[in-house]
């Protein structure tokens, strides 16, 4: 398998509330060039799944390997999209992409990797430009552009477009799929957002909280585009949106409980 | 700058400057203790022409450029190890504070004594008042690197020594002007500190002279170039490249 995560917990140590296991047992294979989204309620440990797939958090139990390579730091071979904003304030758009490009690549040669992905992006034209000077989109696909450049094996993305407006968002999602056919990547994309799961990925990967696990893996067999109308699409939607609601009331309950329990 | 703000401020002085006239005007103070506009700007303009003001401002700015450059140096290897090491700021953290609370006259005594009445003990008055401003605005400037960049640049096989000259430095260059403007005050005046009780030569050293020789007209010329320098350098050096630095790196 390209992707294997095996019996993979992670608990954090916390000094003053003690331990705290996110999840446990994940058991997860991805293809190569798969689109696969993961899907939660907030808190379900997405983040922190993706950042232990990054490299960013170890494992507190179990592995994770990449070409059947274990994961032990992050590295170029996989990129992150991140959140919240990452680019570099100090450098313009240009060198941001050519960041990682620096101890492999001559000055040259990365200059044009970077204007080929900017170009992908269709921010060209803002290859001078500063952050501060680039709309929200415009960053996150800069951010994507920079995490493309490294030619990474998977492209591992935290909620890119969770901040920006709707139209933006439905703009980005046809340029992401454009770029995953053209660079036949490999994306795990976390989204708590289940019609941006549903139309962009070839599987969505349900996750349920306290504790964190996966509780359904739905393969998508819909041909893109895909139109938010589609009879097919509505259906899987009603059935993801069954699953979290089950799992969205069995946390409002416990923590209505543990209001009760402190209030009296 | 807008033009109806310069014109503002220009009619403000030159108010104070009537105010002032009005009340020498009037006589009732003696004019050793209160000398007129005009004889102000003929000592101003003797001091510049004998070239007696300008040798003070020279040996002044000497002072200040090496106790400065020292400062800068010595604040930003503590502020370094402090902002880098939990258990240095843990240890000695708090002491900087403690350091940079006492006012620069105090180090003059000290400075007197270890160095005699020489340019040294200006400029260790000078580095001591720098030093630990400088310090403390490193320490934050490295305390607060957003942890975003750091894990953005390890995604990108960037970490450690590479991480810290490559994002951890660049990210800290608007605390770093900070601290190198609130350096450059605080040594400013700890020069003038310095230089009153000093054997000259420098400005605050002529200040002085001026006090001996009951000279007011003179007294006052000299506190209105410290007073400028102090302004234009503030505002047409250090916050201006501060404030630049602000808007590049999103912060305003
Ligand atoms: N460094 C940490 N130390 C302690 N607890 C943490 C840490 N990072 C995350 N957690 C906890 O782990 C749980 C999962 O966090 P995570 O950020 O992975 O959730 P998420 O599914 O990405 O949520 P969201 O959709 O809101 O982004 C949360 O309860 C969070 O409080
Ligand atoms: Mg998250």
């Amino acid at each position: 398998m390209f992707l294997q995560l095996n019996d993979v917990g992670k608990t954090f140590e916390d000094k003053e509330k003690g331990e705290f296991e996110v999840f446990s047992n994940i058991d997860l294979s991805i293809d190569r060039k798969e689109f696969v989204s993961l899907l939660g309620p907030s808190g379900c440990g997405k983040s922190t799944l993706l950042s232990m797939v990054a490299g960013l958090e170890h494992a507190t139990s179990g592995t994770i390997q990449l070409e059947d390579k274990q994961i032990k730091q992050a590295g170029p071979d996989r990129g992150m999209v991140f959140q919240q904003p990452s680019l570099f304030p100090w450098l313009n758009v240009r060198d941001n992409v050519t960041f990682p490009l620096k101890s492999t690549l001559s000055k040259q040669e990365a200059e044009k990797r970077a204007d080929h992905f900017l170009k992908m992006v269709h921010l060209s034209r803002f290859k001078k430009h500063y952050t501060y000077e680039l709309s929200g989109g415009m960053q996150q696909r800069v951010a994507i552009a920079r995490a493309l450049a490294m030619d990474p094996k998977v492209l591992l993305m935290d909620e890119p477009f969770g901040a920006l407006d709707e139209q933006t968002r439905h703009i980005l999602h046809d340029e992401l799929i454009k770029i995953w056919e053209e660079t036949q990547k490999t994306i795990l994309f976390v989204t708590h957002s289940i019609q941006e799961a549903i139309k962009l990925s070839d599987r969505v990967i349900v996750m349920g909280t306290r504790p964190g696990r996966i509780i359904a893996d739905f393969n998508v067999d819909i041909p893109r585009p895909r139109k938010r109308s589609d009879e097919r699409v509505i259906e899987l939607e009603d059935k993801v949106m069954n699953l979290l609601k089950e799992e969205i009331n069995k946390v409002l309950k416990e923590e209505l409980n543990n209001e009760l329990e402190y209030s009296h | 700058m807008n033009l109806n703000i310069l014109i503002k401020r220009i009619l403000f002085l030159v108010a104070v400057v009537g105010i002032w006239q009005l009340i020498f005007s009037a006589g009732v103070l003696e004019e050793i203790i209160f000398p007129s506009p005009l004889s102000v700007w003929e000592a101003l303009y003797n001091g510049f022409t004998t070239g007696d003001f300008l040798g003070a401002l020279g040996a002044s700015f000497r002072h200040l450029f090496i106790g400065l450059a020292m400062a800068i140096a010595f604040g930003t290897v503590i502020g370094v190890i402090l902002g880098k090491s939990k258990q240095a700021d843990e240890t000695a953290g708090m002491y900087l504070i403690a350091m940079q609370s006492i006012p620069s006259i105090v180090w003059v005594p000290l400075a007197i004594m270890l160095f005699g009445f020489s340019e040294f003990a200006v400029i260790f008055v000078v580095v001591l008042g720098g030093t630990f401003v400088m310090a403390l605005n490193v320490r934050t400037a490295i305390q607060s690197v957003p942890p975003q960049f750091i894990r953005a640049a390890r995604t990108m096989g960037t970490r450690g020594i590479s991480s810290f000259f490559r994002v951890e430095i660049p990210s800290s260059v608007p605390y770093f002007m900070t601290g190198l403007r609130l350096a450059w005050a605080f040594s400013w005046r700890a020069l003038m500190a310095g230089e009153l009780l000093s054997n000259g030569p420098g400005l605050g050293y002529s200040l002085a002279y001026a006090q001996d020789y009951a000279r007011m007209d003179q007294v006052v010329a000299i506190i209105v170039i410290i007073g400028v320098i102090g302004a234009v350098v503030d505002q047409f050096v250090f916050s201006k490249l501060e404030k630049n630095v602000r808007n590049r790196w999103g912060l305003s």
